[in-house]
């Protein structure tokens, strides 16, 4: 059952066409990466889904409701409640401490629970670092607090925008098993990265360039 | 959570916080201490305009009629014969603006002959009466107050509260070089009515014709002439607001007002308004304006008033400008981490709540500073332009708070403006 359909979307910047007719089609529970060049559309294709932006053109269905016509408040509320977004460059509040960090998205989401946000850290192996600040993180553990951010109000997707583009392989691993442990869990993933292990570790690869979709690879030897 | 996130940014960005704070408590400060200043400035400049002398001069009906036919003037020995009773002065403070007469003194004016056969004007009046009021209040009154430009070249002023005030006289610089008179001399005044054996207690410089003349108590001159509890004029120095086309109409037939005219008229202290009610109150009397004194009073006032709230609003206008741009520089520090946010489903009303609590928070804290700097502002400008203190308005504290919000809210508006509009997909990873 599709989660996510994309029919035929195209975003148009006066001449340039990001993205060009595009269609895509992820299941519930699915593992998507999607790849391709610099300027190949890939963020804009991630900001549509992640409903931070809108297509000039076409339909995108997330959970069967067109959400490409919705108010930019519709599509907060979308966001808030369906998607769980991880970003290359971590994106944390500065001043709040791990748990903090994970916290806001349950106060906006719903009410904080102090205690959940640890049980979250604890996921990503992070429990004892819970009352640092980000400057007192690594990079990997910065990402890994985004990655407990993410999935704090359980979301249907996790979008996933380069996360591991600024991190060391060991930091790497540790992300695509907690990934690979979402999946397991049914949360569906849409990964976005230029990195080929990283969209090896998917179920399919879609390849976009010039803003369309060149080619879908099926992973044969995807481990679940 | 709230809590957590704006002490957070307190914190954070505590430098530039406060710097807003400095702002606002600049703004706060001058607008509490101008206000202060507006608000008793109305007393310290009249108090220092009351130096050059009185705004309305009473006498009777019948003077006031022949000067007017006859143009008879002040010394002219037909109009001694035009009396007020001095047992009705204290109804000067029972009337509508009875507050805003600040000091005022009556004057019968005699002929005397001196000892060596030449005549000199003589003049009694007050010179620090002290009054019990019908009002329970009491008030000293007299020249001392209301000629306060006389310099005394030698001895001192007469005061009323001697024994002996009733034989002691202050004499003319002029009339005291004249006839060679110094302080302690004894001058025997004649008239046909009696005679006054005075000490001279003091010798004035007034500048004009006061120094040809020789002034005594009123009990001292009534008693000379045989004309007790007469007076020929009243001098008032009244706080009055400046004249406008109403008071103007009123002043020449307050009769021909419709009542919703007169009722303004009545109950706003215009010099016009301020002499019909002495009329109402001292039987017989005619109250003019000296109309000269009486607008310079207005206009210095007015014009005092609007230069001190002028300053004001040029201050708060500066502090909106430097608050603006400190918030909207902090806003724009922090666009990803707003931009975040609303990536993770804050919206907008919850992220413009969140900015305008930090920067009212902040404004709280500077408007608190602010108010204590201004206080002491108030004092400063007190001291050393009216020489002495300014009294506390609490009236200025709401409204210092509410210019202070009002100019915070306005300062953050561009700031909100901008946080509307950020679009968390071009702060987090660019458009495309």
């Amino acid at each position: 059952m599709a989660l996510l359909e994309l029919k035929n979307i195209s975003k148009i910047y006066g001449e340039l066409k990001a993205l060009n007719n595009v269609s895509l089609h992820v299941d519930k529970g699915e593992w998507v990466a999607i790849m391709g060049p610099s300027g190949s559309g890939k963020s804009t294709m991630m900001n549509i889904i992640g409903c931070m932006d809108k297509p000039t053109k076409g339909e995108v269905l997330l959970d069967g409701v067109d959400i490409s016509k919705e108010s930019s408040k519709r599509l907060t509320d979308i966001r808030r409640d369906k998607i769980g977004l991880i970003f290359q460059q971590f994106h944390m509040v500065g001043y709040l401490t791990a748990v903090e960090n994970v916290m806001v998205s349950q106060y906006y989401h719903s009410m904080p629970d102090e205690e959940e946000a640890l049980e979250a850290l604890g996921r990503v192996g992070l429990r004892e670092r819970a009352k640092h600040l980000p400057s007192q993180l690594s990079g990997g553990e910065q990402q890994r607090v985004c990655v407990a951010r993410a999935l704090i109000n359980h979301p249907e997707l996790i979008l996933a925008d380069e996360p591991t583009g600024n991190l060391d392989e060991a930091n790497e691993n540790i992300v695509l098993d907690l990934f690979r442990q979402l999946h397991r869990e049914g949360t569906t993933l849409i990964v976005v990265t230029h990195d080929p292990e990283v969209a090896e570790a998917a179920q399919r690869t879609i390849v976009l360039e010039h803003g369309k979709v060149a080619r879908e690879i099926v992973n044969e030897n995807f481990v679940e | 959570m709230l809590f957590r996130m704006i002490r957070g940014v307190l914190l954070h960005q505590k430098s530039k916080m406060l710097l807003i704070a400095v702002t606002i408590a600049l703004g706060a400060s001058l607008a509490t201490g101008m206000l202060n200043v507006v608000m008793g400035v109305e007393e310290k400049v009249n108090k220092e305009l009351k130096n050059y002398g009185a705004n309305i001069t009473v006498k009777s009906k019948d003077a006031s009629l022949l000067t007017a036919i006859y143009e008879v003037g002040e010394g002219d020995e037909v109009l001694n014969d035009a009396y007020l009773k001095e047992d009705e002065l204290g109804k000067l403070k029972t009337i509508f603006w009875a507050f805003n007469i600040v000091d005022f003194t009556p004057f019968l004016q005699a002929k005397a002959a001196l000892p060596d056969g030449t005549e000199a004007q003589v003049i009694g009046t007050w010179f620090n009466h002290h009054l019990s009021l019908p009002t329970g209040e009491e008030m000293d009154a007299g020249v001392a107050g209301m000629r306060s430009w006389w310099e005394i070249t030698d001895g001192r002023w007469l005061n009323e509260a001697d024994e002996n005030a009733d034989n002691e006289i202050m004499v003319g610089t002029m009339l005291a070089e004249e006839k060679r008179w110094t302080v302690g001399e004894t001058v025997a005044l004649t008239t046909p009515q009696g005679k006054l054996d005075a000490e001279i207690v003091g010798i004035y410089d007034a500048g004009g014709d006061e120094d040809s003349q020789i002034f005594a108590t009123l009990d001292a001159v009534q008693a000379l002439t045989d004309r007790e509890g007469k007076v020929n004029s009243i001098e008032v120095s009244a706080l009055t607001t400046p004249d406008n086309d109403l008071a103007r109409r009123a002043a020449k037939n307050p009769s021909a007002l419709n009542s919703h005219d007169y009722e303004t008229w009545y109950c706003t202290a215009y010099v016009s308004a301020i002499c019909y009610q002495i009329q109402e109150a001292i039987t017989g009397s005619v109250a003019n304006a000296v109309r000269q004194v009486a607008e310079s009073e207005g206009t210095v006032l007015d014009k005092t008033k609007l230069l001190m709230i002028l300053i004001t609003a040029l201050s708060l206008i500066g502090s909106a400008l430097g608050i603006s741009n400190l918030v909207t520089a902090s806003v724009m520090e922090r666009s990803k981490e707003i931009g975040l946010l609303k990536a993770i489903g804050a919206k907008d009303r919850s992220i413009t709540g969140v900015v305008m609590t930090e920067i009212l928070i902040t404004a709280l804290f500077g408007l608190a500073a602010g108010y204590f700097m201004g206080l002491g502002f108030a004092q400063l400008i007190g001291h050393s332009v009216f020489g002495s203190a300014i009294d506390m308005n609490p009236k200025v504290i709401p409204i210092v708070a509410g210019l202070i919000a009002l100019v915070t809210i306005a300062g953050s508006l561009p700031a909100i403006r901008m946080v509307l509009r950020l679009k968390p997909a071009e702060v987090l990873h660019g458009g495309q």
